[in-house]
């Protein structure tokens, strides 16, 4: 058996998962290296180090036993929240909003652990939180409490679609906690009717956006231009693709962003609805391995945090999916694992860490009585 | 109920389900946009993503050339130099732009433009910088190309008319398309090229289409930002075609020429075939001076000038034709059965009622002939009153008056031919003109010796000398060269034999245009004068026959020769030249002889541009000189004040 040959830490690694990323993660560094006209530099090899830097990481952090992670959840949350203060008073400023803390070798955003953080806090919140009173006003108000802060913060800075994924994370534990259904179903309806009011508080760019989605024909060469490019190149791609190296969109630089937010139509273009398919079925596959995680778990704590997790990973893709294919504004989220970029592949890889984690320990010993 | 943690469990297990099935549905949308956009509207993008990928830099096509029906050219191309910029390819623009400033000795209105134009500009489309640059300023731009990146000099072409004024109004000139020319043409990207020209006048304009010709260009792979990849097959252009004309350039320059410092228009025709040999319109603007764009103190002299020279006053003026018509109203009266050696007494004038109308002399006893040789008002009253207007009118429209010729022109003015039911039209729509509705005896006096309601532009004039002389149906033809005799017209050839010989006299009897025979012991013309009073006769003392020029009478003569055989009819109207005889028949008079004898004509001529100050084309230059000077001394001023 081969099981026999390869050492027992290693046989005991979630390998269909590993191999999904690795495919995912493999298709970026190709695209990557497309986008730069057929080159490793600037992007695909740095791309390759990041992913890998993180990857390590990500297996270090499945290590990591769930009671050590209960122990400094809070805390962690904490010293998130103090980071995103900090950053709103001593941020630097890039493309006009506040979001960066550089820390020499990488710039980041403290937003960015915000996502997971969020999840894991809530996780538990409501690990803590007797059954009893999960229906009552004091199973709400806390965990409202811990999503609305720092998601106010991340408004601030202002950076819709991380606010909006520290949201949906949030959101995603408390309904799956058992929070009555009126309370989301109101919520909804009460989001509805904030709409309007929402839309006259947001930026005048944010704004612009959400028109332009409606009709991007509207403005071709402003700010309509982004999802007019990126659907032509991913339309003009066809059932197979342009062939590898052979996008005109993207390598002529009509596709803006072909390698952060719309590396998804960089790589449509060359290798159409077949590739494209194959690489938004890799993704949910991750996601459903998350969701059969968290089905599995066996702690409350684990239950949530893995739901929530996946909830996060899921929404990166659907939404940057979405904004590059028109059906959403283009609020700048980037494909995790594909797109250029550290922020998200960390992101991404923590919480893919904490989902292997929660796994293993599914595997090895139950708790659950 | 207490909410436990079983009931957690199952609570947790129902929303999983909830939240994944929601996963679910949206990868499902996902999956279906993606096929939606790449299989469904895959043609639609990949047609997109084309366009966005190869642009195709617009060679202008070559202008065809207009010729005349010998093939001597009117209108051809001069190749020039030109300088553009292709804004990608520009690196430093303001020492670029400060350079060529000074290289090509630049105004600072011009460098304004060209900022402008350059910041508006994107990718590959080359802006102008100038046009028709002098070589020694093109050679100073090319030595220093190297740190000039982004400017190219080129050679271009540009629209050349040899002879100049003569074929001005006929011709028309070319100028880069306005704005609104752009959108008619649905932003046809060729019209803003860089030096392409499209007709802005004249046959320029009318024959824009087959002159033009299709541009080619070459096709190039750009991206987004208009950087040049690599080039594709380029699309050969093709240039426009020629386009002959029936004018004959030649006696049209001479034509030209010979109206001399008049205000006035001159049309020859084959009055075979109606082929237009000569039209001029004179004082006229020399169209190579529009080619490379006009200056605003050239402009405003030309829109001023009292002579009127942006004026085509062989299609665009409309005045009455005075006795020219006597001709015409003959074959009326013959057609209305009257005996043409029925003769008529000439007191001076004619009475009706309590009215007199006046005769320019006392003729006596004159029948048809003598009436049109003497031009007797008398006769033509007379028996103008006895058949009555609506009788005359049929026979004008069929000589062509009023009628609007089919002629690739841009506009014609095509005046009058008066009868009852006219009248009554034009009373209603206007009462303020038209006294009263009813035709009246002497609405048909004063139109029987071209007067009164009854206007026509020379054009018809000439038409009608040509369909008199012929007795066919000619149509006036601009373009190409014909040889078919037009058909009939529905005319008895005694009558027209009788006016001719009217016509004969006019010229060779004892007729008013006596001084005009032509120079031939063997070649007659024939012809009518007129005079078209630009005041009513009771207003001046002088008659319009003195004082100032712009009160002074119209002189008109229609003609063809020879006599006995015609072959070419016109109309030649000098304005405020005081009478036909005076003025318009020895314009005629050269012209013809110019058609059967160049060396005889052209020295006549030549004695003439003497007394001018010079030939036209040294006239035009002077003139230009002066005002070239006016607009510096202009500018200078400007300068100076500011």
């Amino acid at each position: 058996m081969i099981a026999s040959i390869i050492p027992q830490p290693l046989a005991r690694l979630p390998w269909r998962l590993i191999w999904l990323v690795a495919l995912i993660c493999t298709i970026g560094i190709v695209t990557l290296y497309s986008a730069a006209g057929g080159s490793m530099s600037p992007w695909a090899s740095k791309q390759a180090v990041v992913i890998l830097g993180f990857a390590l990481m990500a297996v270090a952090i499945s290590y990591i036993p769930e009671g050590f992670i209960k122990g400094v959840t809070f805390p962690t949350y904490a010293a998130i929240l103090v980071l995103l203060v900090l950053v709103e008073a001593i941020g630097f400023t890039t493309k006009g909003a506040q979001r960066w803390v550089d820390l020499g070798f990488i710039r980041l955003q403290p937003s960015e652990f915000m996502k997971p953080a969020v999840v894991l806090a809530l996780a538990r919140f409501y690990d803590l939180l007797p059954a009893a009173e999960v229906k009552k006003f004091r199973g709400l108000w806390p965990a409202a409490a811990l999503v609305l802060v720092p998601f106010a913060f991340i408004l601030l800075q202002p950076d819709l679609g991380t606010a909006t994924m520290v949201m949906v994370g949030g959101v995603t534990v408390m309904f799956l906690a058992g929070l009555p259904m009126w309370y989301f179903l109101s919520a909804a309806a009460a989001i509805g009717a904030a709409l309007p009011v929402v839309y006259a508080l947001m930026h005048e760019y944010q704004r612009k956006r959400v028109l332009i989605f409606m009709d991007p024909e509207a403005d071709p060469l402003g700010a309509g231009y982004h999802i007019t490019q990126s659907k032509i190149a991913i339309g003009s791609g066809g059932l197979w693709g342009k062939g590898y190296l052979q996008g005109s969109q993207s390598h002529l630089k009509y596709l803006p962003e072909g390698h952060t937010d719309f590396v998804f139509a960089t790589f449509v273009e060359e290798w159409g609805l077949v590739g494209g398919a194959l690489l938004i079925i890799a993704f949910y596959a991750v996601v459903l391995w998350g969701m059969r995680v968290a089905s599995k778990a066996r702690t409350r704590f684990s239950q949530l945090g893995a739901a929530g997790l996946t909830m996060t990973i899921f929404f990166y893709v659907t939404v940057n999916l979405m904004m590059v294919m028109g059906l959403a504004p283009v609020v700048g989220i980037p494909l995790p694992l594909v797109s250029f970029g550290g922020s998200a592949v960390m992101t991404v890889m923590i919480c893919l860490g904490l989902l292997m984690g929660i796994e293993r320990q599914q595997r090895t010993r139950s708790t659950l009585g | 109920m207490r909410f436990t943690a079983a009931h957690q469990s199952i609570a947790f297990s129902r929303r999983m389900l909830l939240v994944g099935g929601a996963q679910a549905a949206f990868g499902a949308v996902l999956l279906t946009r993606l096929g939606y956009l790449s299989i469904s509207q895959n043609e639609h993008y990949t047609l997109l993503a084309e366009d966005n990928r190869v642009q195709l830099i617009v060679v202008p096509p070559r202008r065809g050339w207009i010729v005349d029906r010998n093939g001597k050219p009117l209108a051809i191309n001069r190749s020039d130099f030109r300088v553009d910029i292709i804004p990608d390819q520009l690196e430093r623009p303001t020492e670029t732009l400060r350079l060529l400033a000074s290289l090509l000795q630049l105004d600072p209105d011009e460098v304004d433009r060209i900022i402008k134009e350059l910041k508006a500009a994107r990718g590959y489309q080359p802006v102008q910088v100038a046009e028709n640059v002098p070589y020694e300023r093109y050679a100073a731009v090319t030595v220093r190309l190297p740190e000039l990146p982004g400017v190219q000099p080129q050679r271009g072409f540009s629209r050349f008319y040899p002879t100049g004024p003569a074929v001005g109004h006929l011709i028309g000139y070319v100028g880069a398309a306005s704005a609104k020319e752009f959108e008619a043409e649905n932003k046809n990207p060729l019209l803003v090229t860089p030096g392409f020209k499209i007709g802005k006048e004249g046959l320029e304009e009318t024959l824009e289409q087959r002159l033009r010709g299709i541009p080619g260009g070459q096709r190039v792979e750009l991206t987004a930002r208009g950087k040049l990849v690599r080039e594709l097959t380029p699309k050969p252009d093709r240039s426009g075609q020629t386009v002959q004309l029936a004018i004959d350039a030649d006696l049209q320059e001479f034509t030209a020429r010979r109206m001399g410092e008049e205000s006035g228009s001159a049309v020859i025709l084959d009055c075979m075939t109606g082929d237009i040999l000569a039209m001029v319109s004179m004082p006229a603007y020399d169209p190579n001076s529009f080619s490379d764009g006009i200056g605003s103190t050239e402009w405003a002299a030309l829109s001023d000038d009292q002579r009127q020279p942006l004026r085509n006053k062989v299609l665009n003026s409309l005045y009455p034709p005075g006795s020219t018509i006597k001709p015409m109203g003959a074959l009326a009266i013959l057609k209305a059965g009257i005996d043409p050696s029925q003769r008529i007494h000439c007191p001076g004038g004619y009475r009706l009622g309590n009215r007199f109308f006046r005769c320019l002399g006392r003729h006596g006893s004159v029948d048809m002939r003598r009436a049109i040789a003497k031009s007797c008002n008398t006769y033509f009253y007379a028996m103008g009153h006895r058949i009555g207007y609506d009788n005359i009118a049929p026979t004008a429209r069929m000589l062509g008056l009023g009628e609007e010729f089919d002629l690739p022109v841009v506009s014609q003015s095509y005046g009058t031919v008066p009868d009852s039911a006219w009248k009554r039209r034009k009373y209603e729509t206007s009462k303020r003109i038209v006294e009263r509705p009813d035709w009246t005896a002497s609405d048909t006096l004063n139109a029987s010796i071209g007067q009164g309601f009854l206007i026509v532009n020379p054009m018809q004039l000439a038409v009608m000398a040509a369909r008199i002389a012929s007795g066919r149906d000619v149509a006036p033809a601009l373009v190409g060269r014909h040889d078919k005799p037009g058909p009939m017209l529905d005319l008895d050839p005694k009558h027209l034999e009788t006016v001719r010989g009217g016509m004969w006299e006019v010229v060779n009897g004892d007729g008013t245009a006596g001084a005009s025979r032509l120079p031939f012991p063997d070649i007659q013309m024939s012809g009518k004068t007129g005079t078209a009073q630009v005041r009513r006769l009771s207003a001046s003392a002088s008659r319009g026959q003195g004082g100032d020029w712009k009160y002074r009478d119209h002189g008109l003569f229609v003609f063809f020769a020879p006599s006995d055989k015609p072959r070419y009819a016109g109309a030649v109207v000098i304005e405020h030249g005081m009478g036909g005889a005076r003025a318009a028949a020895p314009v005629a008079k050269d012209a013809l002889t110019f058609l059967f004898d160049r060396a005889k004509a052209l020295a006549n001529l030549s004695a003439l541009e003497q007394q001018w100050g010079g030939t036209l084309a040294e006239r035009t230059a002077r003139r230009a000189g002066a005002i070239e000077a006016a607009a510096r001394a202009a500018l200078l001023a400007k300068k100076a004040q500011g």
